[in-house]
């Protein structure tokens, strides 16, 4: 939990301070320095096949990741956690179109359907953001919808409808502070999942376009040179490999952390999401 | 018994159904018009039209995913628009790169993870059990493509072992054709395995803890006497199912690796298909992974169903 948080913290501190300062300029091609060792000439983790310096590249490489992360999510929570609520609250028809929606939704893999928008529409950021955000929805209506389900059966929602409480108050005040810990520990586990996703495609060319530098692509770019420098297809590995640790990590803490119940059983971990 | 059969099956071919509808409405209706799609901004006015009669255009939405649909029934997946071949013919050509490699994913992740996964379970308090653990949660966060290049340095660069990349016919050389799948399936399975380790540790610890294990003690059998008589089989309910679930994913992960490893399969495919805009390609492509994944969903719920009694009494 707190090596997650700190894993976590270091990415959104790397990602934060890249706005203001980074080492060398991330986009800056300089001929003479191609191909430097990590530490030489002032290069930290050493420079690329344009003498682009690896380790301010990374640190905005973070603020992408982040920032795909954190729409994805936001995308997935804005629309799986209404959509969940009334599934639970109206039942019926509206529940069944949700839930067979998203059984078929589920079908698709974020990736795959990241890659279908990417062919459709133009590949870029906001598409692979918009594709990961709808693949990862179904999971969040499922969630609140099943735990709205209990909370709606416990007698003080009888009791707040009786004194007339509509419907979105009552999931406002009574089933969302119930579902927020969930919540929280399932965006903390998508947000990972995101990042490898994002990650994916941009090394497929589907996500991130160049020249924003971005850790997938930076992992297609040293592909090619790995015989003449094999560090650089470390160090952006290692950036998404400890990012997504750290989410899990951190996942795995507030789920312990925000439901004793659920401790000691660990065979709930991650079904069928990614 | 019957009843839970059909009922699945109706299940499954009503998720394939919508699932082809869903495909098939964001390749043919969100673009706008495909034929625009295909030749690009710059395309002649004549062109446009004339592509868009070849490819059915001009005809009602309903009718074309009609001819779309049915044409798949019949093995028929359309023509390729760049290349001119059959599409079904590009993807049985493309599936015997594909399947071989998925497979040998699975059985990658599943030499890993059976028997670390049961040190861990069985030795959850010990040190090893514990570095086991940890090992498999770090490999969760490795992608696999990363993993590849990883391997491709060690093995393919620095040893000179194994082929970086491309692929011989299995028809041509055979042991050549699968030294070329070997480190992609390493990388896939590795990953996998790490995740799959973590399943079947929690479910030996949670078989562990059941009365009947305890029992099976008092009689005098040794802890992995009682493991193997009444733990394993157990124990193999819940790390099956996730097995299904991981095969999708590793169909998925293939479509990557494979672009990494440049080898001729489904996903390399996909992805060329995208760089030529050959939307007919791309939509029979994602049809056929979605479809695999449904069909494999229906039979691992359908098999856990049959191993495990209560599940089915509840069905």
């Amino acid at each position: 939990m707190l090596a997650g948080a700190a894993l976590v913290g270091l990415v959104i501190a790397a990602a934060v301070l890249s706005f203001a300062w980074t080492p060398k300029s991330p986009t800056h091609v300089v001929i003479p320095d191609r191909f430097l060792g990590p530490g030489q000439r002032g290069y930290l983790l050493g420079s690329d096949q344009f003498g682009r310096d690896v380790f301010s590249m990374l640190m905005v490489g973070a603020r992408n990741t982040l920032f795909v992360g954190i729409v994805a999510v936001g995308i997935a929570l804005g629309l799986g956690v209404p959509l969940g609520g009334l599934a639970a609250l109206r039942r019926g028809s509206a529940e069944e179109l949700v839930m067979r929606g998203s059984d078929v939704m589920l079908a698709f893999p974020a990736l795959l359907l990241a890659i279908l928008f990417a062919a459709v529409f133009r590949p870029g950021t906001l598409t692979a953001m918009v594709a990961i955000g709808l693949a990862f929805t179904p999971v969040f209506a499922r969630l609140v919808r099943g735990a709205g389900l209990q909370v709606l059966a416990q007698d003080y929602v009888t009791v707040a409808r009786t004194f007339g409480s509509s419907s979105s108050a009552i999931f406002r005040r009574h089933v969302l502070p119930n579902v927020a810990s969930v919540l929280i520990v399932q965006a903390t586990v998508a947000f990972a999942l995101a990042i490898l996703a994002e990650a994916a495609l941009s090394y497929l060319g589907l996500g991130t376009q160049p020249p924003t530098p971005s850790w997938g692509r930076m992992l297609n770019d040293a592909q090619n040179y790995l015989s003449q420098s094999a560090l650089l297809a470390l160090w952006p590995g290692l950036s998404i490999a400890l990012s997504v640790l750290g989410f899990n990590l951190l996942g795995d803490g507030l789920r312990d952390l925000l439901d004793p119940k659920l401790q000691p059983r660990e065979s709930q971990i991650r079904g069928g999401m990614s | 018994m019957a009843v839970m059969l059909l009922t699945r099956l109706g299940i499954l071919v009503l998720s394939l159904a919508a699932a082809s509808l869903l495909i098939f409405l964001v390749v043919q209706v969100l673009p706008g018009d495909p034929a625009q799609v295909v030749l690009g901004v710059n395309a002649t006015p004549e062109a446009l039209a004339q592509l868009r009669h070849q490819m059915g255009l001009d005809l009602p939405l309903w009718q074309r995913y009609l001819i779309w649909v049915g044409g798949i029934l019949h093995g028929d997946f359309g023509t390729s628009q760049v290349s001119g071949a059959p599409v079904a013919e590009l993807l049985r050509q493309k599936l015997s790169v594909s399947v071989p490699l998925a497979l040998m994913g699975v059985a990658v992740s599943i030499l890993i993870s059976v028997p670390l996964g049961v040190i861990a379970g069985v030795r959850y308090r010990h040190l090893s059990g514990t570095v086991i653990s940890a090992l498999s949660l770090g490999g969760i966060a490795i992608p696999a493509f990363w993993a590849a290049l990883l391997l491709i340095t060690v093995f393919a660069i620095r040893l000179r072992a194994l082929p970086a990349g491309g692929f011989v016919a299995w028809s041509d050389d055979p042991v050549g054709a699968f030294r070329s799948l070997l480190l992609p399936a390493i990388s896939l399975g590795l990953v996998q395995g790490a995740i799959l380790t973590r399943y079947v540790r929690s479910a030996i610890v949670d078989v562990l803890g059941e009365d009947y294990i305890r029992t099976a003690r008092a009689k005098g059998l040794t802890r992995s006497q009682a493991l193997r008589r009444h733990g394993f089989r157990n124990a193999a309910i819940p790390v099956v199912t996730v097995l299904g679930v991981q095969l999708t994913s590793l169909l998925v992960g293939a479509v990557v690796v494979e672009n990494v490893f440049y080898l001729p399969g489904l996903g390399r495919m996909l992805l060329q298909a995208i760089g030529n805009r050959d939307l007919i390609v791309i939509q029979a492509t994602v049809m056929l992974l979605t479809g695999v994944v449904l069909v494999v969903n229906f039979l691992v719920d359908v098999s856990y169903r049959l191993i495990d009694p209560r599940i089915r009494a509840t069905a």
